[in-house]
């Protein structure tokens, strides 16, 4: 559950989504949830001449198992924050 | 788990708290909205979404396939369709105030996108294998 927090707490902010299928889309982070869905608000796909398609797609659900990488804001990451959390998961707690 | 109609809007998925946003939470199902389903295949449905569960299945009401070979397009009609959740990639929602496409292409027949998919299809065949009979040379 640690990531689904993570990522909750990245509401708001603007993300960069790449897919498993090459396709990577810039949008701000509408709401996630347990199973890592994503759903992407004012969107824009960054290779915009490949996908024609996705031109007048605004908004969209993102379904969580084809997602390769989400790119971060620089100051979206509490390194700190992060490893303490990841240590006490590890031990169980 | 039965599927989700107008009553049961409040299902614990994003995929339903989006439906919400799309139609707002007490309106009905069936006032849709025009929707783009990506597939896993690359193939691209749109059509309006009659029905949904909580592992994206979706039932999509007057679909069709949005067929885009260069610069050429075509929407072939494919009546009710009953999507398995696995196969979506992404579900977007159209905005009709947008263009749909780029100016610079053309809408064609079904005859002739199916003409042009096999000549793209046949083009990479035989960049395929061009390139199998060119590995001696160890490219890359």
């Amino acid at each position: 559950m640690l990531f689904f927090s993570y990522f909750k707490d990245l509401v708001g902010r603007e993300v960069t989504v790449e897919l498993k299928n090459d396709l990577a889309i810039r949008g701000t982070l509408h709401s996630v949830d347990q199973y890592l869905n994503i759903k992407l608000e004012n969107t824009r796909v960054v290779d915009q001449d490949k996908y024609p398609h996705m031109l007048s797609v605004r908004n969209c659900f993102i379904r969580g198992s084809v997602v390769r990488y989400v790119q971060l804001p620089p100051d979206g990451v509490d390194v700190e924050l992060l490893h303490d959390a990841t240590r006490r998961e590890a031990r169980g707690g | 788990m039965s599927w989700a109609g107008p009553d049961d809007v409040y299902l614990s998925t994003s995929l339903a708290s989006y439906l919400d946003i799309v139609w707002g939470p007490y309106t009905s199902f069936y006032a849709a909205e025009k929707l783009l389903v990506l597939l896993r295949d690359g193939r691209k449905l749109m059509g309006t979404l009659c029905s949904f569960d909580q592992f994206a299945n979706a039932v999509l009401e007057s679909a069709c396939e949005r067929v885009i070979v260069g610069d050429l397009y075509c929407d072939i009609p494919l009546g009710l369709y009953v999507i398995r959740g696995e196969n979506v990639v992404l579900i977007g929602e159209l905005d009709l105030e947008r263009e749909e496409l780029p100016p610079h292409m053309t809408r064609v027949s079904v005859a002739e996108i199916r003409r042009a998919q096999k000549a793209e299809r046949e083009a990479s065949d035989l960049k395929g294998t061009m390139r199998k009979r060119m590995e001696f040379l160890d490219l890359d």
